[in-house]
Parts: C-alpha cells; sequence; structure tokens
C-alpha cells in the first residue's frame, strides 16, 4: 500500500465538470457529466473501449471542446477565451498513452522547452529543474539521449518528468501503461504511484486495478458517453452497483 | 587388429577458400552470372557501355582547345587525327566562356558577380551547418580561396582582388571565433548582392533593407500586446509605408548628401548565362521556402479564409504552366503596376517564380506535416505552448525532417527551371547565350560544346544540392529506429 500519510484529501475544489455534454458531429459522445474533484483527489477512470474516457479527461485541458454544460479548473471555466485555455493548460499536466515525446530533441530538451518558451524561466534553471525531475524518475543518465533510443518505460516516465517541470497542480493520465511491455509496467506505476504520495492532483484513466486498489480515493466507471457509477475502491470492487459495472468487471478481472 | 588410433593435438589453420568463392571472381559469379539471363543482361549491359564509349571518346579525346573557329578546330583536327575523324572544338568555349558564365555584364566589373558569389557561401554556411564552427569555418575560409582564385582568374586589378581577399579573411576570421555572428552576413546578403550586382547607390538597397528592420520593431514592441497576427499585420503594413512613400525621399537624399558610396550601375539586359540563373535560382529558393511553409500551414489552418485562400493560391499555381507565369512576369504585370514604376524584369521574373516554387514547397511539405502523429500537436498544446510556438518548435522541425528530399528535388528542379526564361528574351545559359555565341560566324557549326559544357555545370550545382541533403538527412536522424 502507498504510504497514506501526504495523502490528504482538502475540501479546496480542483475541477467542477457541471452537466456537461459533448458530440461528434451527430454522435453523442460525452453526456451529462458532473463531476467534482477535490485538491489532492486521485481518480482513476475506468470502463470499456469506447466509452469516452479519453475524450472526457481531454476536455480537461481542452484539447477536446464541449459543447454543453461548464468545466472549472482551478476556479478558470474553459470557454473558447484563449487566455483561460493557456491558464488552464499552464497548470494541467498530461501524460499520454504513446508518450508523444518530442523525437528530434534531447531528453533534456523535451523537459526544458515548454519551462523556457511558456513559462519563460531562464535555460540554466530549467536544466536543474529538469535533471531534478529526471532524478525523481530515476533516469538522469539518459538526460542527453533521444527518445528514440530509450525504452518505453523510460520514455513514459521522461513524459511524465516533461510534464512535472511545469509544475502543475493537476495530473492526467490517458491510459499511461496501455502501451508498455507488460515488465515496464511496474517502473511507470511506481512513478505515478511516488506522484499521488506527494499529494498531486491526479484524474487516471487505467485498467490497473492494482494501482486503482493502491493509490485511488475514487473509482469512476464509465459506460457510453455517461458515468454509471463512482466510489471508493473497496466498495466499487467488492460491491458493484449496476449489472454494467458487474460485467465490466468480471471481464478485466476474471482470468 | 592394433587398438592405436590418432587424434590431432592441435588445429589446423583454416584454409583459404578456392579461388572460385573468393573477391571478385565470387561476387561476379553472385551479381553478373547467376543465370542465363543475367548472364545475358551483363553482355548486353557491356556492349552498351562499349558502344557508348567508342562512340564519343574519340570526339572528346580529339578535343581541341585553342583554336580561332570551328573551321580552324576541323583542320587541327584533320590534321592529328586524319581526315573525317570527329572532335570537340572547345575553344569555342575557351573563348566564350565569360559570355555563358556573366551574360553581358562589364568585363571590368566581373569582380562584383564573384564577390556576391563568393559571399553567398559565406551568408549559406550558418545556416547549412547549424553555427557548427569547423564546417562554417571551413565553407567560408573555402569561398574565400576558390573567389581570389576565380577573380585571379578573370584579370581582377589588385585593389578589388585585395579588398576580396582580406574581406573573405576577416569572415573566416569571424567564423572561427563566433560562428553566431555569420548569420548577420546572412541577414545582410541580400541587400549586399543587389548593391554588388545591380550597382548604383547603396542606400537603395539599404533602404529596403532598412523596411525590414522597421517591420520587425514594430513586431517585437507589439506582439506580446497584441498578439503574434494582428501585431504581424501591423508591422507589414508598417513596412509597406516605409517602401511606398518614405522610403524614396530618405535614400535619395543620403545619395544625394553622401554620393560616394556608389558603383556603376549595371541594366538588368546586362544580366545572363549562369550569373542570370544563380541570380534567380538563389532568390527564389531563399524566397519559396518560408512562403511555402506559411502556405502550407495556411492551408491546414483551422481559419476558413486563410484556409480558403492558401488552397486557392496553391491549387491555382500548380494548375498553371511556368512558362504562363513567365510570361505573365514580362507582359502582364506592367498593366497592374502604377505606370511609371519601372519594374525590373529580373525583379519581375524572380517574384513570379518564386511565388510558383511556393506552391509546390507548400504541397512537399504538407506532406511532412501529414506523416507527423497528431499526438506531437497534443503534446505541444497540452504543455500550454501556442501556436506559433508549437509550429516552429516542434511541428516544423519535425515536419522539414521528413520533406528535405522532397523539398530539395523542388529546388533543383527550380535551379533547371531557371533556363526557361529564356523564352521572355533573357540570356540564360542554355539557349539565350548559346544564340548570341552562335551568331558569330566562327562558332556558328558548333552543336554539342555548349550544352555538354552548361550541362555539366548545372550537374555539378544539382549534384552538390543533392549530396547535401544526403548529410542533412543523416545529420537530423534523430529516430535510431
Ligand atoms: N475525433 C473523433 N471524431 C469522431 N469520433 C471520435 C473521435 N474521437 C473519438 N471518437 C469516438 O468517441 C468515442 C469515445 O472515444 P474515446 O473517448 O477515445 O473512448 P475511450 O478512451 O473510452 O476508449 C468512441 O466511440 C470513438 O470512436
Ligand atoms: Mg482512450
Amino acid at each position: 500500500m502507498a504510504n497514506a500519510a501526504k495523502m490528504q484529501v482538502t475540501d479546496e475544489v480542483a475541477i467542477q465538470i457541471t452537466a456537461m455534454n459533448k458530440w461528434y458531429g451527430q454522435f453523442h459522445v460525452l453526456r451529462d457529466i458532473n463531476m467534482t474533484v477535490n485538491r489532492g483527489e486521485r481518480i482513476v477512470v475506468c470502463g470499456p473501449s469506447g466509452s469516452g474516457k479519453s475524450t472526457l479527461i481531454r476536455c480537461i485541458n481542452r484539447l477536446e471542446e464541449h459543447q454543453a454544460g461548464t468545466i472549472m479548473v482551478d476556479g478558470t471555466e474553459l470557454t473558447s477565451d484563449l487566455k483561460n485555455i493557456d491558464k488552464v493548460r499552464s497548470e494541467v499536466g498530461m501524460v499520454f498513452q504513446h508518450f508523444n515525446l518530442f523525437p528530434h530533441l534531447t531528453i533534456l530538451e523535451n523537459l526544458t522547452l515548454a519551462p523556457i518558451w511558456v513559462r519563460k524561466t531562464p535555460k540554466r534553471e530549467a536544466e536543474e529543474t529538469a535533471m531534478y525531475f529526471l532524478e525523481k524518475v530515476k533516469i538522469p543518465e539518459q538526460a542527453l539521449k533521444y527518445p528514440g533510443q530509450l525504452s518505453g518505460g523510460q520514455q513514459q516516465r521522461v513524459a511524465i518528468a516533461r510534464s512535472l517541470c511545469m509544475k502543475p497542480r493537476i495530473m492526467l493520465f490517458d491510459e499511461p501503461t496501455s502501451a508498455l511491455d507488460p515488465e515496464m509496467i511496474k517502473e511507470v506505476l511506481d512513478t505515478m504511484i511516488s506522484l499521488a504520495e506527494d499529494g498531486m492532483t491526479m484524474i487516471c484513466v487505467t485498467h490497473e486495478m492494482g494501482f486503482a486498489q493502491a493509490v485511488a480515493n475514487r473509482v469512476v466507471f464509465m459506460d457510453q458517453g455517461q458515468i454509471v457509477e463512482q466510489n471508493e475502491p473497496k466498495e466499487f470492487f467488492a460491491n458493484p452497483k449496476s449489472e454494467r459495472t458487474k460485467l465490466f468487471l468480471s471481464q478485466i478481472l476474471g482470468h | 587388429m592394433s587398438n592405436s588410433h590418432f587424434v590431432r593435438t592441435q588445429m589446423l589453420p583454416p584454409q583459404k577458400p578456392p579461388v572460385g568463392e573468393t573477391g571478385v571472381i565470387k561476387w561476379m559469379r553472385e551479381n553478373l552470372f547467376s543465370n542465363w539471363f543475367n548472364t545475358l543482361l551483363t553482355f548486353l549491359g557491356l556492349w552498351a557501355v562499349y558502344a557508348l564509349v567508342s562512340g564519343s571518346a574519340p570526339w572528346f579525346l580529339n578535343g581541341v582547345w585553342t583554336a580561332s573557329s570551328v573551321d580552324e578546330c576541323r583542320a587541327i583536327i584533320a590534321a592529328s587525327a586524319g581526315e573525317g575523324a570527329s572532335g570537340a572544338c572547345w575553344a569555342m568555349i575557351n573563348e566564350r566562356w565569360h559570355q555563358f558564365m556573366f551574360g553581358f555584364f562589364d568585363r571590368e566589373e566581373y569582380w562584383r558577380p564573384l564577390l556576391a558569389f563568393g559571399l553567398l557561401f559565406v551568408a549559406l554556411s550558418p545556416v547549412l551547418y547549424f553555427n557548427l564552427r569547423r564546417p562554417t569555418m571551413i565553407m567560408t575560409a573555402g569561398a574565400g580561396v576558390v573567389l581570389v582564385m576565380l577573380l585571379w582568374a578573370v584579370g581582377t586589378d589588385g585593389w578589388h582582388l585585395s579588398l576580396a581577399a582580406v574581406l573573405m579573411a576577416a569572415l573566416a576570421a569571424l567564423a572561427w571565433v563566433a560562428p553566431k555572428k555569420l548569420l548577420w552576413v546572412t541577414l545582410a546578403f541580400p541587400a549586399t548582392a543587389f548593391f554588388l550586382l545591380w550597382g548604383g547607390s547603396v542606400w537603395a538597397p539599404i533602404g529596403v533593407m532598412l523596411g525590414f528592420g522597421i517591420a520587425v520593431l514594430v513586431w517585437r514592441s507589439l506582439v506580446s500586446v497584441i498578439g503574434v497576427s494582428p501585431a504581424a499585420g501591423v508591422a507589414a503594413l508598417t513596412a509597406l509605408i516605409w517602401w511606398g512613400f518614405v522610403q524614396g525621399h530618405v535614400t535619395g537624399f543620403l545619395a544625394n548628401a553622401l554620393p560616394f558610396f556608389s558603383l556603376p550601375a549595371e541594366d538588368s539586359d546586362r544580366f545572363g548565362g549562369f550569373l542570370l540563373s544563380f541570380v534567380i535560382g538563389v532568390s527564389a529558393i531563399s524566397a519559396s521556402l518560408p512562403i511555402g511553409i506559411l502556405l502550407a500551414l495556411g492551408r491546414r489552418s483551422d481559419m476558413f479564409l486563410i484556409k480558403t485562400l492558401s488552397v486557392g493560391f496553391i491549387e491555382f499555381v500548380r494548375g498553371v504552366p511556368l512558362i504562363t507565369m513567365l510570361f505573365t512576369a514580362s507582359l502582364l504585370l506592367q498593366y497592374f503596376l502604377p505606370p511609371q514604376t519601372n519594374f525590373d524584369l529580373i525583379l519581375r521574373v524572380i517574384i513570379l517564380v518564386s511565388l510558383f516554387a511556393s506552391a509546390y514547397i507548400a504541397e512537399v511539405i504538407r506532406g511532412g506535416l501529414a506523416a507527423l502523429p497528431r499526438g506531437q500537436q497534443e503534446a505541444a498544446d497540452s504543455l500550454g505552448l501556442d501556436y506559433w510556438q508549437a509550429q516552429r518548435l516542434i511541428i516544423m522541425p519535425q515536419a522539414l525532417k521528413v520533406a528535405i528530399p522532397g523539398i530539395v528535388s523542388s529546388f533543383i528542379g527550380l535551379f533547371k527551371d531557371t533556363t526557361l526564361v529564356a523564352l521572355v528574351g533573357l540570356a540564360d545559359p542554355l539557349q539565350g547565350v548559346t544564340k548570341v555565341v552562335k551568331a558569330d560566324i566562327a562558332w556558328k557549326a558548333a552543336y554539342w560544346e555548349p550544352f555538354i559544357f552548361v550541362g555539366a555545370i548545372f550537374f555539378i550545382f544539382c549534384f552538390s544540392m543533392s549530396r547535401y541533403s544526403m548529410y542533412l538527412e543523416q545529420k537530423l536522424k534523430t529516430d535510431h529506429r
């Protein structure tokens, strides 16, 4: 079990999603999403493929636009106002399934690019921060290599460090381990657990139920664009309420 | 039966494989004579090479370098190789090479285009080699040495020769001390080259460059206040106002007040040969890349107007033959410009050739953009980079890398297409100059020599571009797949 001492959930609201709807053309991909995330909470989102999990968290940093309802991130409402979008993006870090590192830049350059250009941090300082986070994800010796020279697990840890260099207050993870070979999943999950222990607010789309049980304080189950059920992990796994949740759990835990 | 048996106590050294399994013979067996069909092809190929070489070798070997006419060439060949032998009359090139190179430029002024040519490589070196000290310095110094030799070969007077030598030495030293500083040479190159080539007062090209300087200043001071696109708009407008209404008065005044900085003016109809090809080719290449990038981005833009304009421009230009554009340059453009503007034909051709090339470059770059995974843009967005930062730092470096072969192909095509300007009456090296040279009764009968000479020079430059692109691809390869 993760060290629970620092994993305190506060009353302060970090993300507030109210009556949010989204369509892709005619296709109603998210229906009436209501969700509140407090600072320090660690949420795991799960559900069958195509249920809208990625779309939901991509709406939170406006990689996707929602058409109805409101999304407030740290008190800033996401509208088409570019200032708000920039503000939210600089506070929300995101880690993707396929890492999306910049292949033409070294690891160090990947980490310092945004701090230098977005935060206007001096290069020296940005590099110090970058090395600090590379130490934290345990690959400082790779700093001068290119992403293509690293293993998948290492690349994903670099991607996490890259987000952390922007000092985000919230981290979003979209299936961070599903593109990895089994033996590399643990190193990435360990990194995420240590992040949770530091009190980071996290929303993580994943099917790693062990991770959910270890660090999540809430599991959200989605199906067909709706939040079907959410509960603290113990209850969620022991007594799923809806039939759909039971079916899903039997499928992923069944074998 | 004795029970003894023999056991080797030492291993024998490996024997040489039989002759048929090594080196040349093995290679030939595997690659040239592996079956009857391959064998047949090998012999056919050998026969073709033989026919080609035996047909043309005497022509090259009998070549005559000094003579005053084709008839004299023939007489010399007949005397040395026997009646009826064929041979090249390189004497034509020997006597008229300067026209193939410089067109009808004043002979005493040859140092000017040559110096501009030398400076071109200095200006290119920091761009081509990313400010790397060694290659930048080698290229600069090499350009200097070649330049001095060329200047000497065309009989430049001592004063200009030493001026050029000192300048190039200083630039090579600069390349060694601070290769990044050479970028200033790159920035100043267009105006410098214009001044060297066309001559006149130095203030006119400086005035034009000042327009760009003003635009940059305006942009810099506004960009953080009103955003990238509006700032760019205001900057462009300021520059246009400067060029249109202010510059003429200022530079006119300066030219009168400080008249000493000027060179004898060379008219555009004196430009010809490779000088012309280079002026058009280099200008159009350097203008079409940035325009092409903007068009490619415009074509992918979410903004309807920008997208429509980009698509419309690209499709229109690609649908029209280059020759049409050249005729537009020579005839039509004059109607659209305000009367009395005496807009130089070469400049008009450069503008239209640049626009023509930029449409193709835009499509090549779009191919590069399409090859990027969507995640790259998303990662840049999620880190908070704005549109232009993302394009400049993440998207373009990768898209251009993918597009290098296509871009260089376009450049090579563009450079060779500069010979088409013959159609609007400019003296390109292939047709224009050849026609002029052959108008001389002495060289009328020459046929292959000018084509081979001009073709060889084109080949050298196009091949260099192609090799450079391979170097670049290798250098930018970071994916280690
Ligand atoms: N850009 C898009 N355009 C149209 N449909 C999309 C797009 N992206 C996702 N979808 C559809 O939306 C649904 C939800 O997708 P997604 O959020 O990626 O699901 P999940 O991450 O839960 O697997 C899927 O049916 C998918 O096909
Ligand atoms: Mg998904």
